[in-house]
C-alpha cells in the first residue's frame, strides 16, 4: 500500500492495519481485470445477457414540449435487472470476486438496490450474501428487504448511529474485517478506499460510454448538459465519465431535504455546511460537526440520504469541472408526479432529483440543444414513500384491508 | 521516553497492564472514578478514547460506549481537560486514542502540540496508516511523542518492518481478526505470530483484542510485554458498576 487513490486533496486509503492486505490483493486484482483486453468484453456481454444492455436512451417529446426549451432525453438505468445502474457495478464485482476465489459477499444498502443487486449477483454465481441496512431504511424500503430474502441474502438491520447508509457501511466493515479471508466487500457507490472510487466508477462508466453513442446516433452531436442524482456518486460518475474529455456540462444534483438553510438535507458539494474530512476509508466532504463527529442526514430518498460523496465528485467539484445543485423533497414528488404523468416513466425517487433540477433550466435552453437525463433507477421500489407522499385514500384503503386480512 | 518507562517498569513485572476508556462514557464523573480505580490497582498505562461517531474498528461494546459519550456531550475539548486533569493527577502515562478526523479536524500539528502541553505521552489511530500519516508522524515527531502502530496477523512480515519505522514507545499487537470486544484463541497460532512480530522490532509489544481474564495475562507473560483490556473493563463497569473496576484489575494481576 503506498500513497494511492488520490483526487486531488481527496480520496486515499484510511484502512485500520487488519485490512491492508486485503486491500492490496484488491487492487492488484482490479489492475489485471483493467489491463485485460477481454474482461471489458466478457462484462458487456454478461450485461447484456443478464441485465437489459445496452439500456435505451428514451426522447421525452412531451417533456420536451412542455418545458419549450433544450430537448430531454433520459438514459433508461431503470431498466436494468433489479432496477438500477446498481446492477452495473454488482456483476463487474461479481467478477472480480470469482477470479479472487471468494465464496461470500457482503454489502451495505440505502435504498435497497444495491442490496438486492447484490442479491441477485451472489444468487447466479453461487456466494453466499448477507446486506446490512440501516433500520430506517428498513422502514421505508421495504420491499426490497423482502425481495432480498426471497433471493436467499440474510439482511442485517443496523441499529446504531443514524441507522441508515453510513451506519450500514460501518457495521459491513466491521464484518469484513473478520472475514476477508472468504469475503469479499461490495462497496456499492464511488466512496470508501481507494481502489473503491476508482473501481465502481470504472463498471458505471458503462452508462457514459452507452449514452454518448446513442446521443450522437440519433441527434449527431453531444448534449448541452446531463444531470444525475448524487449521493455516493457511483450514477453521476457513470454518466460523466463518458463525457469528461467533451465540451459538456455535468450537472450533480443532491438532496436539498427540507431546503438547505434547514439544517435537514444531505447536501456536501451544494451546501455550506459540509467541509474536508476523514471516516469510513477516505477523506472527502462530509456533514459533520466542529469537532469532526458525522451529522444527521435527511433526505426523502434513502438513496441519496449520505453525509460523504464520492471524492472523485469533491475534485471536480473544486476544479469546477462539473456543477453541483441540489432539490427539495417537494421538488422531487413533484418532478416525479409530472415524469410519470407526462411520459408514462417512473423514476425513483433518488432519480427524480436530476429531473426536478433539469426540468429548472430545460426552459432556459435553446430548442437547438439537447440535455440528457440519467434515470438511475425505478420508482417501484418507493411504492410507500409515494403513496404517502400524493396521499393517496385508495391506497390507504388497501393497505388497511390488507392488515384487517392478516389480522383475521 | 514512553519506551523507557516501559523497559524500566518490566524490570519488576512480567507484564505490564495498560487498560482503556473511553473519555465520558458512563459519565465525565464515572471516567475520573474509573481512572482512579485502576491507577490504584496497578494498572501502567491507560488509552484514552476521545469518542468518535463512526468507530470503524470497534466491536458493539465500544461502539455503543463512543455514541452514548457523544450523545451525553462529551466534546473533544472536554476530552483534552479531562486528559490534562488525569495526567496530572496521576502518575502513569497517558494515550489518547481516536480516530483520523478528531485528529485532523483539530489541526495534525495542534493536535500533538496539545497533547505535550496536557502530558499526554502518545497516541493510538487506527485508521491513519504511516502512507496517510506523514503530517502527523512529523508533528508528533517534533514533540517527542510516541505515534503507535497496530501488528495485525495479516500484517506481512515486509510490512511489520515498514511499521516499526515508524513506531515508537511501543508496538500494539492485535490478537486476531475482527473488531475490538469479541472472543480470541489463546494458541499456538497467536504465539507464531507474536514471535513475527517480536522479530520485526526491538520496541515492547503490547496485546490486545479478547484480553479479558488473568488466563489471557498470564498466557501473554514472556510473548508480550503489555496486556491491553478494553471492552471487558466497559462490560464490568456496565454489569457492576465503577468501584468494581479495582477489583477486577487485581484479578488480573
Amino acid at each position: 500500500m503506498k500513497n494511492r487513490g488520490y483526487y486531488g486533496n481527496y480520496g486515499g486509503a484510511f484502512l485500520p492495519e487488519i485490512l491492508v492486505a486485503t486491500f492490496d490483493e484488491l487492487e492488484k486484482e482490479f489492475e489485471k481485470i483493467k489491463n485485460d483486453p477481454f474482461f471489458w468484453k466478457e462484462y458487456e456481454t454478461l450485461m447484456s445477457s443478464y441485465s437489459c444492455r445496452p439500456t435505451p436512451l428514451t426522447f421525452a417529446g412531451n417533456l420536451t414540449r412542455k418545458f419549450g426549451g433544450a430537448k430531454i432525453y433520459i438514459k433508461r438505468e431503470d431498466l436494468n435487472h433489479t432496477g438500477a445502474h446498481k446492477a452495473n457495478n454488482v456483476m463487474g464485482q461479481g467478477l472480480l470476486v470469482k477470479q479472487m476465489g471468494k465464496k461470500r459477499v457482503i454489502a451495505e444498502t440505502g435504498a435497497g438496490q444495491h442490496g438486492v443487486a447484490t442479491a441477485t449477483m451472489a444468487a447466479k454465481f453461487g456466494f453466499d450474501c448477507t446486506i446490512y441496512m440501516g433500520e430506517v431504511d428498513m422502514q421505508r424500503q421495504r420491499p426490497n428487504v423482502f425481495w432480498m430474502e426471497q433471493l436467499g441474502a440474510s439482511v442485517v438491520p443496523v441499529r446504531d448511529g443514524t441507522r441508515i447508509l453510513k451506519d450500514a457501511i460501518n457495521e459491513a466493515f466491521r464484518d469484513w474485517v473478520t472475514h476477508m479471508d472468504t469475503t469479499h466487500y461490495v462497496l456499492g457507490t464511488a466512496c470508501g478506499p481507494h481502489p473503491f472510487p476508482e473501481m465502481v466508477s470504472y463498471f458505471q462508466s458503462i452508462i457514459g460510454k452507452e449514452a454518448r453513442q446513442q446521443i450522437l446516433d440519433v441527434e449527431g452531436k453531444l448534449p448541452k448538459r446531463v444531470y444525475a442524482c448524487v449521493g455516493g456518486g457511483s450514477n453521476a460518475l457513470g454518466l460523466f465519465s463518458g463525457f469528461f474529455d467533451d465540451p459538456v456540462e455535468l450537472v450533480g444534483v443532491e438532496a436539498g431535504g427540507k431546503g438547505l438553510n434547514s439544517g435537514m438535507h444531505a447536501s456536501r458539494l451544494n451546501s455550506k455546511d459540509a467541509d474536508t474530512g476523514i471516516a469510513q476509508g477516505y477523506k472527502t466532504y462530509f456533514l459533520q460537526d466542529d469537532d469532526g463527529q458525522m451529522k444527521e442526514t435527511h433526505s426523502i430518498s434513502a438513496g441519496l440520504d449520505y453525509v460523504g460523496v464520492s471524492p472523485i465528485l469533491s475534485h471536480m467539484h473544486d476544479q469546477k469541472k462539473a456543477r453541483f445543485e441540489s432539490a427539495t423533497d417537494t421538488e422531487v414528488i413533484e418532478a416525479l408526479k409530472l415524469t410519470m404523468l407526462k411520459e408514462g416513466i417512473i423514476p425513483a425517487l433518488e432519480s427524480s432529483h436530476a429531473f426536478a433540477r433539469a426540468f429548472k433550466e430545460a426552459p432556459c435552453l435553446s430548442k437547438e440543444d439537447v440535455i440528457i437525463i440519467n434515470q438511475s433507477g425505478r420508482g417501484d421500489k418507493d411504492i410507500f414513500t409515494i403513496a404517502d407522499a400524493v396521499d393517496d385514500p385508495k391506497w390507504k384503503e388497501f393497505i388497511i384491508g390488507k392488515a384487517k386480512e392478516y389480522n383475521a | 521516553m514512553l519506551e523507557s518507562y516501559i523497559k524500566q517498569r518490566l524490570k519488576t513485572k512480567d507484564i505490564l497492564l495498560m487498560t482503556h476508556i473511553v473519555i465520558g462514557y458512563p459519565s465525565f464523573d464515572a471516567s475520573y472514578e474509573i481512572v482512579k480505580h485502576m491507577v490504584e490497582a496497578g494498572v501502567d498505562l491507560m488509552e484514552l478514547q476521545i469518542p468518535f461517531s463512526e468507530p470503524m474498528a470497534d466491536g458493539p461494546v465500544i461502539l455503543k460506549a463512543n455514541q452514548k459519550a457523544i450523545e451525553k456531550g462529551s466534546t473533544v475539548k472536554k476530552c483534552l481537560e479531562f486528559a490534562q486533569r488525569v495526567s496530572k493527577e496521576f502518575s502513569i502515562p497517558f494515550l489518547f486514542m481516536s480516530y483520523a478526523n478528531i485528529l485532523y479536524k483539530y489541526g495534525m500539528e495542534q493536535f500533538s502540540d496539545k497533547m505535550a502541553r496536557i502530558n499526554l505521552k502518545g497516541a493510538i489511530v487506527p485508521d491513519l496508516p504511516p502512507e496517510e500519516g506523514e503530517s502527523y508522524i512529523r508533528a508528533m515527531k517534533k514533540n517527542n511523542l510516541s505515534p503507535i502502530y497496530i501488528f495485525s496477523p495479516e500484517t506481512s512480515d515486509e510490512r511489520l518492518a515498514y511499521l516499526s519505522s515508524f513506531a515508537s514507545g511501543f508496538v500494539y499487537c492485535m490478537a486476531r481478526k475482527g473488531v475490538t470486544g469479541k472472543e480470541t484463541a489463546f494458541s499456538n497460532e497467536l504465539a507464531v505470530y507474536l514471535s513475527r512480530c517480536r522479530k520485526a522490532t526491538n520496541l515492547p509489544l503490547a496485546v490486545g483484542f479478547g484480553v479479558k481474564e488473568k488466563a489471557d495475562v498470564d498466557y501473554l507473560k514472556g510473548k508480550a510485554d503489555i496486556a491491553v483490556i478494553g471492552s471487558q473493563t466497559i462490560r464490568i463497569v456496565e454489569d457492576k458498576g465503577v468501584s468494581a473496576t479495582g477489583d477486577f484489575i487485581r484479578t488480573l494481576l
